[in-house]
Order: C-alpha cells, then sequence, then structure tokens
C-alpha cells in the first residue's frame, strides 16, 4: 500500500518535472529567433562548447573505431568476409555508436560546463542581476547556450564518425591486412540515405536533449556551492538516460 | 525597442507622472511569508523623491526581499508595492522591464558578470538596452568609471579585483543608464574604512550631482547616518521607526535607541526564533 502511494507519488513528481522541463523548452524556443539575431552569441557558445568537446571526442572515435575495426574483422573473418568491414563499421557509427556516443561525451564534457557555469550565475546573484537590468536571462543566456549545444552535437557526431572510420580503417587496413579498395567501395556500396538520415536525426534530437538538460539543471539548480554540484551530476545522469531512451525509441520507430 | 539613449531614458522620467506625489516609492500593507514564516506583516513605507533613504534592521529582517519586492523579482501575497506610480506586481513583464530600465541595483555580492571584463560589464546594459555606436558607448562607460574611480582597472577580470573594487564597479554599472531610482543593497559590508569611505562619498554624491532617489539598505548605523536623509528601521516585518538619523538617535523608544547604538541586548531579539536553550541543550532533541 504505501510501496504504491510512493510510487504514485513519484510518478506525480516526474510528471510534474516534465511539464516543467517542457515549459522551459517553450520559453527558450520562444527567445530562439531574438537569439538567432545575434549569432556572433551563438558562435561563440559553439566554439565553447564544441571545441571544448573536441578532443575528447576525436580520442574516444578513433578507440571506438579502432575496436569496431577489430571486433569487425574477426567476427566477418570467420565468415570469410572481411571486405564487408568497412561498410559494417560505418553503418555501426553512422546509425547508433556516433550519435550516442557523441551525445554522451558532450553531455560529460561540455553538458557539466554549461550546466555549473548557469547555476554558478544563479548562486552569484547574476541572473538576478540581469533580470533588474531588464535583460532577459533566458534570450541572453539559456537561448543561445542551447541552440549551441543543437548545432555542436551532430557536428560533433560528423567528427566523431569520421575520426571512427578513420580507426577502424587503421586496424582493418593497415594492421590486419583488409584490402583497401574494398574497405571503401563496400562502405559506398551499402551504406544508404536512410542510414545517414537515421544518423542526423538522432544526433540532432540528443542535441536538444543534451543542451535542454545541461541549461535547465543550470538555471533551475539552488543557489549554493553544493546545489550547483548537484546540477551538474543530474545532468550527466539524466542526459545519459534519456539519450539512450530516446536512441531505443527512434530506432524502434525507424526500423 | 526604440533608439533609447541614457539621456532619453532619463528624460521620459522626468516628466511628470500621473501620481504627483512626492514618494517615487510608495509600499503599502505589505505582507509577504518565505517558507511559511512571515517576513513582512503589513509594512507601509514611502520613499521621497531626491532623498537618500538608510533601510536598516537586524540581518534576515527582510532587507534584501525588500528591495527584490521593489524591482518587482518577487511579488507580495498582499499590499502593493508602487513604483513611480505603478503597481509593480501588476505589471505585464515587459512594462516591468520598461519600468526597470529606470532602476539600477547594486546587489549584496556585486553580481559582476564573470566572463565578462569591467568595462563590458559596465557597458552590458547599455548594448543590450540601446543601440548606441560603439564610441558613444565607450565615452558613457569611461566616465562612469572614473567616477568611481576605477578607470585604470577597465580591462581587468572581476576575478581580479578586490571585493571594494568590485562594489565600485557594480555601483558605476547600476549607474551607467542613468537610472532615477538606485538600490544599494549593503554597499558597506567588508570594505575598508577607505574604501567605505569612498563609496559612501560616492552615494551622495551621485544621488546629488544626477538627481537621483538612492535607497541604501545597510547595518553600517554609524556610516549611513553621516549621508541619509531619512531613515526607517524594519524590525519583525513592520517599520519600528523612521525619520531624519539624528531623531532617531534621540527617539523616546528603547528599541530604536539600542539599534542606533548598536547594542546587543534589548528589545530586538539577536537571536532567529528558537525553543529554550538550557532545555535544548540537556534534551534529546536537536
Ligand atoms: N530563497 C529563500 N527561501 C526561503 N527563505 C528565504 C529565502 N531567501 C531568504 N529567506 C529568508 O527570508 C528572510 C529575509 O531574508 P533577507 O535576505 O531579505 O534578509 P536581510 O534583511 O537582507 O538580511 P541580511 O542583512 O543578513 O542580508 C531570512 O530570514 C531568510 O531566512
Ligand atoms: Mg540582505
Amino acid at each position: 500500500m504505501t510501496l504504491a502511494l510512493q510510487l504514485w507519488g513519484g510518478l506525480l513528481e516526474s510528471l510534474r518535472k516534465l511539464g516543467a522541463v517542457i515549459l522551459f523548452l517553450l520559453a527558450i524556443l520562444r527567445q530562439c529567433p531574438a537569439a538567432l539575431a545575434r549569432p556572433r552569441l551563438i558562435s561563440q557558445q559553439v566554439r565553447n562548447s564544441g571545441v571544448l568537446s573536441l578532443v575528447i571526442i576525436m580520442t574516444s572515435a578513433f578507440f571506438v573505431g579502432m575496436v569496431i575495426g577489430l571486433q569487425g574483422y574477426d567476427s566477418l573473418s570467420r565468415l570469410r568476409q572481411e571486405d564487408l568491414l568497412g561498410a559494417g563499421v560505418a553503418l555501426t557509427l553512422f546509425r547508433e555508436l556516433g550519435p550516442v556516443v557523441t551525445a554522451l561525451l558532450f553531455a560529460g564534457r561540455a553538458g557539466t560546463a554549461l550546466a555549473s557555469e548557469i547555476g554558478l550565475m544563479r548562486a552569484t546573484d547574476q541572473l538576478a542581476a540581469m533580470e533588474v537590468m531588464a535583460i532577459d536571462p533566458i534570450r541572453r543566456i539559456i537561448a543561445p547556450r542551447f541552440v549551441g549545444a543543437v548545432i555542436s552535437v551532430p557536428l560533433l557526431t560528423a567528427v566523431f564518425n569520421a575520426v571512427g572510420i578513420l580507426g577502424a580503417w587503421f586496424i582493418g587496413v593497415r594492421v590486419m591486412g583488409v584490402d583497401n579498395g574494398a574497405f571503401w567501395s563496400q562502405m559506398q556500396e551499402f551504406i544508404d540515405p536512410e542510414d545517414i538520415f537515421e544518423g542526423v536525426l538522432k544526433s540532432f534530437v540528443f542535441g536538444v536533449t543534451a543542451g535542454l538538460v545541461a541549461v535547465y539543471e543550470g538555471y533551475n539548480s539552488l543557489p549554493t556551492a553544493e546545489g550547483v554540484g548537484m546540477a551538474t551530476t543530474r545532468t550527466v545522469v539524466t542526459t545519459s538516460i534519456l539519450v539512450l531512451v530516446l536512441d531505443y525509441l527512434i530506432t524502434a520507430y525507424l526500423l | 525597442m526604440a533608439w533609447l539613449t541614457p539621456g532619453s531614458i532619463a528624460a521620459t522620467w522626468r516628466q511628470p507622472d500621473s501620481v504627483t506625489a512626492d514618494n517615487l516609492v510608495e509600499i503599502s500593507g505589505l505582507h509577504f511569508r518565505r517558507s511559511g514564516r512571515p517576513i513582512f506583516s503589513g509594512l507601509d513605507l514611502g520613499i521621497r523623491r531626491g532623498s537618500i533613504t538608510a533601510i536598516m534592521g537586524p540581518s534576515g529582517t527582510g532587507k534584501t526581499t525588500l528591495l527584490r519586492m521593489i524591482t518587482g523579482q518577487l511579488r507580495p501575497e498582499a499590499g502593493t508595492v508602487t513604483v513611480a506610480g505603478q503597481n509593480v506586481a501588476a505589471l505585464s513583464r515587459s512594462a516591468l522591464f520598461d519600468l526597470r530600465r529606470r532602476m539600477g541595483m547594486l546587489f549584496q555580492n556585486s553580481a559582476l558578470l564573470t566572463d565578462l571584463d569591467v568595462f563590458e560589464n559596465i557597458a552590458f546594459p547599455v548594448r543590450e538596452n540601446t543601440r548606441l555606436p560603439d564610441a558613444l558607448i565607450r565615452h558613457v562607460v569611461l566616465t562612469k568609471l572614473n567616477s568611481v574611480g576605477l578607470r585604470g582597472a577597465a580591462d581587468l577580470m572581476p576575478a581580479e579585483l578586490s571585493g571594494g573594487m568590485a562594489r565600485r564597479v557594480a555601483m558605476a554599472r547600476a549607474m551607467v543608464l542613468d537610472p532615477e531610482l538606485l538600490l544599494y543593497d549593503e554597499p558597506f559590508s567588508g570594505l575598508d574604512p577607505i574604501s567605505l569611505g569612498v563609496v559612501l562619498r560616492l552615494i551622495r554624491l551621485n544621488n546629488d550631482a544626477l538627481g537621483l532617489t538612492s535607497i541604501v539598505v545597510s547595518h553600517d548605523v554609524a556610516e549611513i547616518s553621516h549621508i541619509a536623509d531619512h531613515c526607517i528601521v524594519i524590525s519583525e516585518g513592520r517599520v519600528i521607526a523612521s525619520g531624519a538619523p539624528t531623531e532617531l538617535a534621540a527617539s523616546p523608544s528603547e528599541l530604536v535607541r539600542q539599534f542606533m547604538a548598536g547594542a546587543a541586548d534589548g528589545p530586538v531579539p539577536f537571536h532567529y526564533p528558537a525553543p529554550d536553550y538550557a532545555e535544548q541543550l540537556l534534551g534529546a532533541g536537536r
């Protein structure tokens, strides 16, 4: 009985939070035109969060590429189908690993930075000061950061895919001796526009998710050092769960 | 947004208001609670145009809360806060923003934007609220920086400033759009005697030179008494005394004299409401 009540309470609480997040998203979207009218603010954010994540994205992508290159080579060589390695690696990266891993890494590197930056602005009254100066913090601070994330994640995903393929190529072709021509031509042969579309759609949705969670947690953090810390933790946890759930939903929908 | 210049904002401000009363800020019957605890219970006060009014009161009585109500960041549960004849809580967001363009506020902890240097911090409200050309912005910002004596610090980042310098930068920022009403939240806390004197003189100077109305929240009774035209003492949700500093010091009320003299014991409790001390120390509870 009490368990049922607790579950019910938890459900209501999640719904309430979901509603709050959606309202927040709407408030941001209302300010997006004004934010887009100042491209310098947005490009600055793309530089901030994009460049911040670039090194970790490229390093991880290379190793992820090498791992799937190695695993793929091992599986395919049992079937004597090593030539398909390029196609297999590209499919895996474009449709799944690229968007998902990029979003997770982005949340850990740039999302936390965003949440703590905004949370600190809240804790030190910078957001209140803006309000009093008749400047809407959602328009000036939140919207550009959100748009910046929505632009950065797909771009970073493209970088991740490219570097990942390079990693797989290095292992497959240079180390394991798969035929270089076959690697690239099979890739060209097997990848359809739909595969690319799936990846682009996912990376866009994940960009919205990662950006929204980070700015929401930062903006609504308690105005204390502890509150800012909690906001950054929640940013990573919430983004990771949402990305994995949404990944499944999109995949199931598209297949 | 129109092509506002700091001058034109001030000009519209100085047109006679519909309410021609001498009070720029009127608060009546203010009630407000925080987590169930009453902060204000029927507070009334008025701030005269062109004056410096000191608001004093023990820590935690709601002085910062009061300033947040005047700027429309918090809404009263009952009662009205009227600024320049407008009921702040009833304004639409855009009307509230218009009203705020005519106010400046110095926050208790300066609240400078950490990712902008001193110059850009002061230029920030101008850039966001007007479309002045860069050359003019430069002129306005340097003038304000000079008036707080920090023209040489224009390129420093907020993290490189001392507390007193940050306070002065925040003052320059609060004044940069030539507001008519300036709110100072604890402008003296943590300042050395020299910076304190500088800030004190700046408040008086700004008020007289620019024709402002200033509200200064402060614990520093002795200091603020030098420059204030009017003092208001708040305790337990009400105004317990108001008048010129000299009047208050000679007040017949023991309560007010306790405050003005800074004595710990007296009618104003030093303690936040709590259970009996001995009982709590000996008892099982916390
Ligand atoms: N966000 C909040 N949530 C709940 N209670 C709050 C909040 N902010 C302030 N309070 C309470 O409201 C009361 C008034 O706070 P306020 O900051 O206005 O006091 P103050 O007079 O400015 O004190 P000080 O002189 O120490 O700055 C305090 O007792 C505080 O406990
Ligand atoms: Mg205060």
